[in-house]
């Protein structure tokens, strides 16, 4: 094979324009046409050694697929992710792959990387517009196994162990099943509609989903051991961090879960026709500098009420833990970034948030987390008038699943604690991943943490401990 | 648990006073673990909103809960249209801590309209406890009264108040708490109801020292702990009410801040109730 000219620039992704998308909450990304796709396709170098493989953490067979594409095969394409990854409309839309697989694009050194998170959602959504495959079941083991929470963890260990050829129950606190799929993140960059689907071809395999039951509540996990063989907890990281600052409780100012649950879940956006509300008022701050802090961002410039939206944060641009396409898209759409900045408390009237006091910050040297550190700047207090605010400074797991589970141990920040090779917790059969071990993580991660479990699992019910 | 397909069909209804429904719902689940003080999250329909709802009492056995509902908002109105063999479309439970229940000696539940629905599930596990109960149930006027057959059967005093005097005692049930404070030795005082009645009965137990627990009633979306909605202030400390209640040491909970917090989205609120009374679910009722 002789040497080829590789174009040094992907083919780019067609977005909406700005102007047009922030009226309404439609997915941004238009995605890949088959054409598109196919000329994206030809410019991965098929590398043998495949550094992007190595840096997904569910191991998918990225040049395979992405050859797959290149010759047309566009269903292959996508059967042969599933192998490693559920679901590909999903993950290649959300997954940060500009530090996993395009980071060590081979391709990359030279240009763009190759854009694999737009290929991958490609192949999914063209498979998914096919139908789906007829899922094969194995041979069944007659081992029941629970899982709790319905997000990317749940649902990636819940597959394998089907596959596996166990039976499967997901039990659900919500009335819709997804967890931060679906609560978390907006339409606007995960559609409901897709996650819809996947989930639908996890009920093919044989998956139950059982909604509105709150493991810990509705029954406990010792319950659940009763009844199955063995229990995952995927519950995510629902325990939203708040600021412990004067005024927090004034009306209007929200948790980023909150904020985030009412318009994604309960469809405030559609407020009164859903019977949901959200109040936002003319200005909305939201104070923090990761993905949710983005998503709750461009959420509140597409609501009607809002003419302005600012993000809070405390350091500089540089350090945002956002990813650098959800600020560009933010500020494409016109959030105004009001960085190096931290508040000091929220002031109001009759009740009602109208400020935020802020105090400018400088960054001195970096602290532990290799970011430079922020430090206040005497005298540099303001007031910035707000109708509304929203706290997006992460959130940790939530206690209610293991509350008085003494067996399980919890850490600092309440994360379950496993072990880090099988995910087994200290009470026999009973293993847990995704932000419920992590606090706030990606979704990818999750779902490769629901990978491992189910190998576990599997390995639990087949050879014992 | 196994086999169980959750419904939550309504087996019966009926009108306790003008705008009060009683709702016993099929919900197996809940009705076997739900203990006094806990509540749910109710969804009526299909684009409905997520509302708590005391659990007023719990029958494992026949795998039914009993739910109070006051009509005052648009997922209120909507609910009371339904009937029996109905099913409503989302139901969640038990949630919240249960009532913390001790042999206290001689308490006073406080309960105010629809407060009465966690005071009569409270009631019966204090009885059970092994407590002397007095219950007083406040009522502005007397075609405003429900439930003084059941709550006869758990108390050993019951006593009634309405505002206008057309039933019971005249007056409040501050009031009435002040008599029997004056005349008895009182242990404990559990409340639950509108927030001023709630604020009223802590102030009024303050001087003397009683233990006083209230069931706060603050807008909650997944009841979980997930979003922080419910958050109230408890001797200066945040707190879920969802999750580290909803009952609180009533003598810390900062009531004015609670009230206010129930106004949030009464604009909202009142737009939805115009707009489905102007649509309407096509049921009779009508006001």
């Amino acid at each position: 094979m002789g040497k080829r000219e590789i174009r040094k620039e992907r083919v780019p992704v067609p977005e909406r324009e700005p102007s047009v998308r922030i009226r309404d909450f439609k997915e941004v990304k238009l995605g890949y046409s088959p054409q598109l796709a196919v000329e994206e396709a030809k410019r991965c170098l098929q590398c043998p050694h495949s550094p992007c493989v190595d840096a997904c953490p569910v191991s998918v067979p990225i040049p395979q697929f992405i050859k797959l594409i290149a010759e047309g095969k566009f269903v292959e394409a996508a059967r042969k992710i599933k192998e490693e990854n559920i679901m590909p409309s999903v993950c290649g839309r959300v997954c940060p792959q500009e530090i996993q697989c395009e980071g060590a694009c081979v391709v990359g050194k030279v240009g763009e990387p190759v854009a694999i998170g737009a290929l991958e959602a490609f192949a999914g959504d063209h498979e998914a517009s096919m139908g789906y495959e007829k899922f094969e079941v194995k041979e069944k083991s007659g081992k029941r196994v629970a899982i709790v929470g319905s997000g990317p963890a749940g649902i990636s260990c819940a597959a394998d162990l089907l596959r596996y050829g166990h039976e499967v129950v997901i039990f659900e606190a919500l009335h819709e099943p997804g967890g931060v799929l679906i609560y978390g993140i907006p339409e606007f960059r995960l559609p409901n509609e897709t996650v819809k689907r996947e989930l639908e071809f996890l009920k093919e395999m044989g998956a139950e989903i059982r909604l509105n039951f709150v493991v810990g509540k509705t029954a406990t996990i010792y319950e659940l051991l009763e009844e199955f063989d063995a229990v995952f907890i995927s519950s995510g990281a629902g325990l939203p961090y708040l600021l412990d600052i004067e005024g927090l409780n004034l009306n209007g100012v929200y948790s980023a879960n909150e904020f985030l649950t009412r318009v994604n879940l309960m469809r405030a956006y559609r407020f009164p026709e859903y019977d949901t509300p959200v109040f936002t008022g003319k200005r909305l701050a939201v104070i923090g500098g990761g993905n949710t802090a983005m998503d709750v961002a461009r959420t509140a410039l597409r609501l009607p009420d809002t003419e302005e939206v600012y993000v809070v944060y405390r350091r500089s641009e540089k350090e945002m833990p956002a990813r650098v396409e959800e600020v560009r898209h933010a500020k494409e759409e016109g959030v105004i970034f009001k960085t190096l900045t931290s508040p000091v408390r929220f002031v109001g009237e009759n009740g009602w948030i109208t400020g935020i006091e802020c105090i400018k910050m400088e960054l001195s040297e970096p602290d532990e987390s290799g970011r430079g550190r922020p430090v206040p700047i005497p005298g540099s207090e303001f007031i910035l008038e707000v109708d509304s605010v929203v706290i997006a400074i992460g959130q940790g797991p939530n206690p209610v699943v293991v509350d008085g589970v003494k067996e399980i141990k919890r850490g600092k920040k309440g994360e379950i604690i496993v072990d880090p090779e099988t995910l087994m917790t200290d009470l026999p059969g009973v293993f847990a991943g995704g932000d419920a071990i992590r606090g706030g993580s990606t979704v990818i991660v999750a779902m490769g943490d629901g990978r491992r479990a189910a190998k576990s699992i599997h390995k639990y019910l087949t050879q014992g401990l | 648990m196994s086999g169980v397909i959750k419904m939550y069909r309504i087996v019966e209804k009926r009108e306790l006073a003008k705008g009060v429904d009683e709702f016993v719902i099929e919900a197996p689940e809940i009705a076997r673990r739900a203990k006094p003080g806990q509540f749910v999250i109710v969804r009526v329909v299909a684009r409905g909103e997520r509302i708590p709802l005391t659990v007023a009492d719990a029958d494992p056995e026949s795998g039914t809960i009993t739910l109070m509902v006051q009509r005052v908002g648009k997922s209120t109105y909507h609910l009371s249209c339904f009937e029996e063999g109905n099913s409503i479309r989302d139901l969640v439970g038990p949630l919240g801590k249960p009532t913390e229940i001790k042999k206290w000696g001689h308490v006073v539940a406080v309960g105010g309209g629809l407060g009465l629905a966690p005071i009569h599930h409270i009631c019966k596990g204090i009885k059970e406890a092994g407590n002397r109960l007095t219950v007083i149930m406040g009522f502005r006027s007397k075609d405003l009264i429900f439930w003084e057959d059941r709550m006869k059967i758990i108390a050993d005093r019951l006593i009634i108040t309405t505002n206008d005097g057309s039933y019971g005692k005249k007056g409040l049930v501050t009031d009435a708490l002040k008599e029997v404070i004056e005349e008895d030795e009182v242990n404990a005082v559990i409340c639950a109801g509108p927030v001023p009645m709630m604020k009223a009965v802590a102030e009024l137990t303050r001087p003397y020292g009683i233990y006083t627990v209230a069931s706060l009633n603050p807008i909650m979306v997944d009841g979980t702990g997930m979003c922080g909605a419910c958050r109230v202030t408890v001797g200066g400390e945040v707190k879920f009410a969802c999750v580290d209640g909803p009952e609180f040491d009533a003598h810390k909970v900062d009531f004015d801040e609670l009230m206010n917090r129930l106004r949030m989205f009464k604009e909202q609120e009142s737009l939805a109730m115009r707009r489905f009374q102007e649509k309407h679910c096509g049921c009779s009722r009508r006001e």
